[in-house]
């Protein structure tokens, strides 16, 4: 591990073609939307990644307000309970597979190559086809809420027979869309396998790579195993509702649990996909604004590995009331127990870098250290629900809705945030204004622990998800809640304020923007022009 | 002073936590039953193992942000790297939570044992009511939301268990071993009552199992947990536990009554009794989807009213009721309504909302049917 500074030889960038004979490997850069369209360069497919991400963020979380203003009081108001459930899934939807999913795909492009010296992916065409799919999928699954019967009414995680037998005639389209988002995601996880693989510059090894992409070659493995068993089991319900089969039917000889294992084997690891990549960005900026080097490299890379393999053997945790044998449904509590482990060791190293470094308080850091604790307090909540005997209390609860919201939303999309404030400089040459970024962190702090925290009281005193309407004594919390959304909701506005005034100007930004940042990307100017490592940089690590 | 406010932050957070975990209305409720006692102390102490490690990491965190920080000129000291703590910080998780396994493991054993019991009730989740059978005892009745649409939609007053009211509690008794036999006619449902700490899906084509042996006499009410369709928000479940020998009258008393309603099967219905009987049942069952009036909700559930295909083919008609429609959302109703609940309700359908047919059903037809 670690520092690589300086390089040997001052690195060469360009942005477009350089002297040195490069010019017949770039041709001059398309205009217009054929640029964009057509680009197979790294940072151009990492951009549209991001603002494809941010502007699904947007539309998922339109969602999510109309969902939070019908709960906001008792009683039916707003909307129809049938166009309640279609706003649930897909706002749950759009968020996992259209938010969360492709932003950490748009980091990966742009940092990735950054982080380990290379030119650009190692798939550059495969690079273009897996993002141009998203829109595709998207607006096509965006599409079946204007379609006869409405869009997808059954939960994100689409249960059969509710989703079969009993679904809306769009569910065919819902199906279709996941085959392409899925197909986006492993082809995109191919590319960062062979990247990370095979694109090192040379002299680093895997254990000198920063732990993001240690954190992404791991998801990208994830993400190859599991995809293709979403795709069978949406198949089998495209069969079930278009050709007769009964694999999910009881009725004809079919079972509806075997949806479940089917999505759940898929699903948790899933869960594991939107979340170690920001494992991996936590762990660049923490000891960056600590001045520090991370506690335990080597552990880290370690607990992400343990995590990913424990990630398939868990997956009935999800389906503790189904009526599972008992020595299932203990086998799959001890080893969600055992997930702790792992996470626990990620936490303490965090913490431990922290101690006696030199902390300071940039914005990245603030996102970073919400991170920490609000991920942390979602692991509280998952060690819980771990414990079988009582998940038969908390399972589908509001407990469950706030466990989740905990993991990836101050989770996940807190990481994702710190990364946009930590690499901004980078992507523009300008520092983030950090007015704004100081109103935008403090909202959203105050936000979304004022929607999420209340929900864990409403899910014990006994709250269902997915109900349009609820009995009385929930109605002070689901209150807060609506309060706090519409509050993070508002102020994410700030963030969209924010990237515009970067792009457009702002105080400069050197080489290395953060006086504590270690990493190879730091070694290219900012912003990072269109061609960076044309020649690999030699790298030196240090030696143990 | 650093530690000072670690120490206030820590004298704040636990009295705070405490309070917020002990009050009511908040916190998971302990129950009525022996086994909802244990699943509410597993939960209060795992709830405050995440208490005592939050305190101490966060309590270091925090410590740290305070005191190592770079506006102050603090210099970052270089250690990395400490096998014997990180193997530390690796075992003391891992007894912890074998420590929480064991009684853990002990609790699911005693849910997992539904054997011995005194008595069995089949549950049925249906979209969107629930239909409970005494096993045995030749009483069954299907359980509807209680509270009027129109309270929903905002008339009227919100009674202290808006949505959480039932037109048939199920009745149990208390200090008998009862056994839950669980399945689903249509998609999958979870019955869920919080006090009874028993929530088990109902799944079509599963028959799951659960129990529970009251403690305490009283009215414990819960819902549907698993989303199953339009109304998922709408199915509620009451259950009014009595003393045993109320409960043993309430039983007679029901099985008496379920046997003259089977004796009506036998003799001659006229159109208006049919019509009120049906429109009942009708308002009851079917309303949900075909709506009250008749006009459906396109395209998962035909209009009754005006529809020419219902007027024209009484045999078609009846078939539907009760044997459903393969593949459709419609269920088969043959074994959760009574013949003369379904010729009253085909009967309805036939002659309400302007479907002028004159048509009237005979029970003792549908009897017939159903017996073949």
């Amino acid at each position: 591990m670690a520092p690589k500074l300086p390089l040997h030889h001052p690195v060469e960038q360009s942005s477009t073609a350089n002297a040195g004979g490069q010019a017949a490997a770039h041709p001059a850069p398309r205009y217009g939307i054929k640029r964009w369209l057509l680009t197979t360069n790294h940072k151009e497919i990492g951009s549209l990644y991001l603002i494809f991400s941010l502007t699904m963020f947007f539309i998922g979380g339109t969602f999510a307000m109309v969902v939070r203003a019908e709960l906001f009081q008792p009683g039916l108001q707003l909307v129809e309970p049938e166009f309640f459930n279609q706003m649930t899934t897909m706002h749950g939807l759009i968020m996992v597979f259209g938010a969360i999913m492709p932003s950490f795909v748009g980091l990966a492009n742009w940092m990735i190559p950054l982080q380990i010296g290379a030119p650009d992916m190692a798939l550059p065409r495969l690079n273009n086809f897996s993002f141009w799919l998203l829109p595709v999928a998207f607006t096509l699954l965006l599409s079946t809420l204007l379609m006869p019967g409405g869009g997808p009414n059954f939960g994100w995680t689409f249960y059969a027979p509710l989703s079969t037998t009993y679904a809306p005639p769009s569910t065919t389209f819902f199906i279709l869309s996941l085959h392409i988002a899925g197909i986006s995601s492993i082809l995109g996880a191919i590319n960062i396998i062979a990247t990370v693989l095979n694109l090192r510059a040379p002299g680093m090894r895997m254990m000198d790579m920063p732990l993001f992409c240690w954190t992404w070659l791991i998801t990208a493995f994830l993400l190859i195993a599991v995809m293709p068993v979403l795709a069978g089991a949406v198949t089998m319900m495209l069969m079930d509702i278009n050709f007769g089969t009964s694999f999910f039917n009881a009725a004809g000889g079919g079972d509806p649990v075997l949806f479940q294992h089917l999505f759940w084997f898929f699903g948790h690891p899933e869960v594991y996909i939107m979340i170690l990549p920001a494992f991996g960005i936590v762990s660049a900026i923490i000891p960056t604004f600590s001045r520090k080097r991370l506690f335990g490299y080597a552990s880290m890379v370690y607990a992400t590995g343990a995590i990913a393999i424990l990630s398939f053997m868990v997956w009935a945790h999800h389906m503790f009331t189904v009526g599972m044998p008992l020595t299932a449904e203990l086998f799959f509590m001890y080893t969600t127990m055992l997930i702790a482990v792992p996470t626990g060791v990620k936490v303490f190293n965090w913490v431990a870098t922290m101690f006696r470094g030199s902390i300071s308080f940039e914005p990245p850091m603030l996102f970073a250290l919400a991170f920490v604790v609000q991920f942390t307090i979602g692991g509280f909540s998952g060690l819980m629900l771990a414990i079988s005997p009582a998940d038969f209390q908390y399972h589908d609860t509001y407990f469950v809705v706030a466990h989740f919201h905990y993991v990836l939303v101050p989770g996940a999309l807190f990481a994702i945030l710190a990364a946009a404030y930590y690499w901004l400089p980078k992507w523009t040459g300008h520092y983030p204004n950090l007015r704004l970024a100081q109103w935008h962190f403090w909202l959203s702090v105050i936000g979304v622990n004022l929607t999420f925290f209340p929900m864990h009281f409403a899910g014990l005193a006994g709250m269902p998800r997915r109900i349009p309407d609820y009995a009385l004594q929930f109605a002070d919390f689901n209150l807060a809640s609506s309060l706090g959304g519409f509050l993070f909701g508002a102020s994410q506005l700030l963030f969209v304020w924010l990237i515009i005034k970067c792009v457009r100007g702002g105080e400069k930004a050197p080489a290395k923007a953060w006086e504590g940042a270690e990493d190879l990307e730091w070694s290219v100017p900012s912003p990072a022009p269109l061609h960076t490592f044309e020649h690999p940089p030699t790298f030196r690590h240090e030696s143990k | 002073m650093r530690t000072c406010i670690v120490w206030i932050a820590g004298c704040l957070v636990v009295p705070l936590t405490t309070t917020l975990a002990m009050a009511n209305g908040w916190n998971m409720p302990v129950g009525v039953t022996d086994v909802s006692r244990e699943i509410h102390s597993l939960h209060m102490t795992i709830f405050w193992i995440c208490v005592v490690i939050g305190v101490l990491v966060f309590g270091v965190m925090f410590y740290s942000l305070f005191r190592f920080r770079h506006s102050k000129g603090v210099k970052a000291s270089h250690f990395h790297e400490h096998t014997l703590v990180e193997v530390i910080w690796t075992a003391i998780p891992l007894l912890i939570l074998v420590g929480m396994a064991v009684p853990a493991t002990a609790t699911l054993k005693k849910m997992y044992d539904p054997a011995d019991a005194d008595l069995d009730v089949m549950i049925i989740g249906q979209q969107w009511r629930w239909r409970y059978e005494y096993l045995g005892e030749d009483v069954a009745f299907t359980s509807n939301l209680g509270t009027p649409r129109e309270t929903v939609r905002g008339e009227g007053e919100r009674g202290e268990h808006y949505l959480r009211e039932v037109d048939e509690p199920l009745v149990l008794p208390v200090d008998r071993k009862v056994r839950f036999l669980m399945t689903s006619d249509d998609v999958i449902h979870s019955w869920w009552v919080p006090d009874l700490a028993v929530k088990q899906d109902t799944i079509p084509g599963f028959v799951n199992e659960n129990w529970v042996r009251i403690n305490e006499p009283g009215v414990y009410r819960g819902q549907c947990a698993e989303l199953c369709g339009i109304d998922h928000g709408f199915m509620p479940i009451v259950v009014h536990a009595m003393e045993e020998e109320a409960f043993d009258e309430w039983l007679a008393e029901r099985k008496e009554a379920a046997a003259q309603e089977a004796s009506g099967v036998d003799r001659e219905w006229g159109l208006e009794e049919l019509m009120a009987r049906g429109e009942e049942s009708y308002n009851a069952v079917c309303a949900s989807c075909h709506q009250p009036d008749g006009g459906g909700n396109a395209p998962a559930f035909p209009a009754l009213a005006g529809n020419q295909a219902l007027m024209e083919e009484r045999e078609r008609h009846v078939e539907t009721v009760i044997n459903g429609v393969s593949g459709a959302a419609m269920p088969a109703f043959r074994n959760t309504l009574s013949p003369v609940e379904i010729a009253a309700v085909i009967t309805y359908e036939r002659n309400a909302w302007g479907n002028e047919t004159g048509d009237v059903i005979q029970p003792s037809d549908i009897a017939e049917r159903l017996a073949d």
